[in-house]
């Protein structure tokens, strides 16, 4: 088993290895980007528990594994399993990638407005599109974060979304990452960019899917910028198996009154982390933040949230509800900066977590920097197990104890699944979060 | 119908009931009266299963059959139906969801077809008219938010609904006025029949004028202290439960 210092080098001499061809198709901005950010990674190497902001997420488990890039092998692929599980309405745009390459075949682009671009980051970057290079790689930061790093010097692949100004789109937009590992573990790191401009409006739905059985490390970065009073609602749906690694940072970065809000739904991998980080950038900005994670065996999920206000009238309202079942543990932790200039914000967190068995443990806290006076920030977090006497009162009408289990679990949940806005996309949610309680968290018998 | 033979439970280690005997039969309806404290949800509880309390000693005969081996929902299935006397709020889940589960558990597991959404919805409008019920309660979460009255309107709804053979009321006329709870023994005389038996716990006479008892049963102190006719309940309601509770031995 190679240790961590061996295995740093290990990605470093194989970005070596491809930067070349990397150097062949990036203009040279990108070039200079990439070259920084491995430098980065080489300097910064992989967290440890040593590291404040990983003291609860431990990443041996995925720097022991030894990850293949997956060859582009999108042409041959039938999509076995797609569309079973993809949301159920007809979209205008769906952009596929498998394995980190972009699936022409498997993708949807109908009905595109005119001045909206979407499809596959690389395919753009050939058309000189200005925004790429304005936008890309300026918002998650590659040189204090490892994975952000790594992502940045290694990226093949991902969807690029530009909503132009004054767009209204109505039906959401798919971002589908699918892994198909099977014997071999694969890695790959999807690069998505969201540029919503002035008063546009649109709803993206980014998942990501394990298809096959083996073992796959998505390393994902999501860059989003939402322009003066746009409207972006964003759900990103974290579905590899339960023997997968994941590692996502999603970066937001808001214009004067743009109105983000997000909805973070992990059903896990072996060990999952789940980065948002929102910097509210100019007076009036909206932000809410909603997630959900559902987590068992030994899986491990870890979600990090950073909400900056650093302009005056912003508000903020986050809301994570997280169910652990087994020994499966969990970390939450929501900071919320109020810079000097931000008065009159109004931020509001709060995150509740079921246990549903001893041995499943949450590290959960709350970390406010507020330096200003005029503000209103309330927090909480709670902890707690299924109420005994609610189970018992739906056993007494006559429903199984498990499921009258699934429906206390069920409620729980609901408080964010009912935030989730288009009825497809909700829908679509629902039944993977029932697939999977259905499954059987752990059903114990109680007399 | 039941037949409960020297009970005895306790909870946190505390024992509070202590030898209780009783037999209903179907077609009757028994009273259970006595003062606070005296473990009269404690019964009512243990009926419908409860893991709170544990049996230390005694047994209960369903039909012929163990209760006390029963799951709680394996009770409800065979039609022992308790009406809480603290209906529990269970945020999140439609009152709605909640009953056609239950309605559709129950009568899978005696061999009937469920009924659809529409069905559903056709059957329980009725027994809701019945009740004084707005049609919107069923939107609703289970009893969140719901006044005292409303939970115990619930409760009875629940019990048409479900149509059991033994039902068990605990304190179902605490808290409602005087229309209210004349229509809740509407509702419960309703439902009486030669095949169903029911057993009322109350503080007050006031409900028997409504449903009238064949039966009146004192319990002080974790055990049944004096049995009788419908009278019982009249005297114990111009004396009180005082020289009752003293007869108690230790
Ligand atoms: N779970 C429990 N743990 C410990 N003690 C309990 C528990 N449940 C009930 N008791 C105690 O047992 C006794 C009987 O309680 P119970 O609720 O059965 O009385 P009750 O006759 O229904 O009273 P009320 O008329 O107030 O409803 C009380 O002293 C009560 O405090
Ligand atoms: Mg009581």
């Amino acid at each position: 088993m190679p240790d961590v210092i061996e295995q740093q080098d290990l990605y470093v001499s194989s970005f070596r290895a491809l930067e070349r061809k990397f150097a062949a198709r990036d203009p040279r901005w990108l070039s200079r980007i990439r070259q920084e950010a491995i430098r980065s990674f080489a300097e910064l190497g992989f967290p440890t528990v040593r590291d404040e902001e990983w003291r609860f997420t431990n990443v041996a488990p995925l720097t022991n594994v030894m990850f293949q890039a997956a060859p582009d092998e999108t042409d041959s692929w039938k999509g076995e399993g797609l569309e079973r599980a993809l949301a159920g309405d007809s979209p205008d745009i769906r952009l596929v990638f498998v394995n980190g390459h972009y699936s022409e075949r498997f993708s949807v682009i109908r009905n595109r407005a005119v001045g909206f671009e979407a499809g596959s980051l690389a395919a753009l970057l050939r058309q000189k599109d200005g925004a790429l290079e304005a936008h890309l790689a300026r918002y998650a930061n590659f040189r204090i974060h490892p994975f952000v790093a790594l992502n940045t010097a290694f990226w093949q692949d991902g969807a690029y979304l530009r909503f132009p100004k004054g767009l209204v789109l109505e039906k959401p937009v798919q971002v589908v990452y699918v892994s198909t590992a099977d014997e071999t573990p694969l890695i790959s790191s999807p690069r998505t960019l969201i540029v919503a401009e002035r008063e546009a409006q649109a709803t993206v739905v980014e998942s990501y899917l394990g298809l096959g059985p083996g073992v796959c490390f998505s390393n994902a970065v999501t860059e989003i910028v939402v322009g003066e009073n746009a409207v972006l609602d964003h759900y990103k749906f974290q579905g590899e198996n339960e023997r997968s690694f994941h590692m996502a940072t999603s970066q937001i970065y808001q214009d004067r009154n743009a109105n983000y809000s997000s909805g973070s739904i992990s059903l896990g991998g072996a060990l999952v982390r789940n980065e948002v980080n929102a910097v509210l950038d100019a007076a009036g900005a909206e932000c809410a933040l909603h997630g959900l994670y559902l987590v068992r065996g030994r899986q491990h999920v870890d979600n990090q949230t950073t909400l900056e206000h650093a302009k005056p009238h912003g508000s903020s309202r986050e809301l994570y509800h997280g169910i652990l079942d087994d020994r499966a543990t969990g970390v939450f932790n929501g900071r919320v900066i109020v810079r000097p200039g931000a008065q009159k914000t109004d931020a509001l967190q709060k995150n509740r977590n079921l246990l549903l068995s001893p041995d499943a443990a949450i590290d959960t806290k709350p970390q406010l920097e507020i330096y200003n006076n005029d503000v209103r920030c309330t927090h909480g977090a709670t902890i707690g197990q299924l109420d005994p006497e609610a189970l018992f009162y739906l056993r007494s009408r006559g429903i199984g104890s498990e499921d009258a289990r699934n429906m206390l679990v069920y409620a729980f949940a609901g408080d964010i699944l009912e935030r989730v806005r288009p009825a497809g996309v909700r829908a679509w949610i629902e039944a993977a979060f029932h697939a999977r309680l259905a499954q059987g968290l752990s059903p114990k018998e109680v007399l | 119908m039941l037949t409960i033979k020297n009970l005895h439970a306790s909870a946190a280690g505390r024992e509070i009931l202590r030898g209780i005997d009783l037999e209903i039969k179907a077609g009757e309806v028994h009273a259970i009266m006595g003062p606070n404290g005296s473990g009269k949800s404690t019964l009512a509880q243990v009926l419908a299963g409860r893991d709170l309390y544990t049996v230390t000693a005694g047994k209960v005969l369903y039909d012929g059959n163990d209760l006390l081996a029963m799951k709680p929902e394996e009770r409800a299935r065979a039609g022992i139906f308790l009406a809480f006397q603290y209906p529990v709020e269970i945020p999140g889940v439609s009152n709605l969801y909640f009953l056609r589960s239950a309605v559709n558990s129950i009568r899978k597991a005696r061999g009937l077809e469920e009924l659809d959404a529409f069905d559903f919805l056709q059957v329980s409008d009725g027994k809701m008219k019945l009740l004084g019920m707005d049609p919107s309660f069923r939107e609703r979460p289970v009893n969140a938010g719901f006044s005292g009255g409303e939970k115990k309107r619930n409760e009875i709804f629940q019990m048409a609904m479900l149509e059991p053979r033994l039902a068990i009321l605990d304190e179902t006329d605490s808290g409602l006025d005087i229309d209210a709870l004349k229509t809740v023994a509407d509702g419960v005389n309703a439902m009486r029949s030669p095949d169903r038996a029911i057993l009322v716990v109350t503080h007050y006479q006031r409900l028997l004028n409504y449903i009238v008892p064949d039966f009146v049963h004192v319990l002080a102190n974790g055990r049944i202290v004096k049995s009788g006719r419908k009278e019982l309940a009249l005297e114990l309601e111009e004396k009180g439960y005082v020289g009752l509770e003293t007869t108690v031995a230790y």
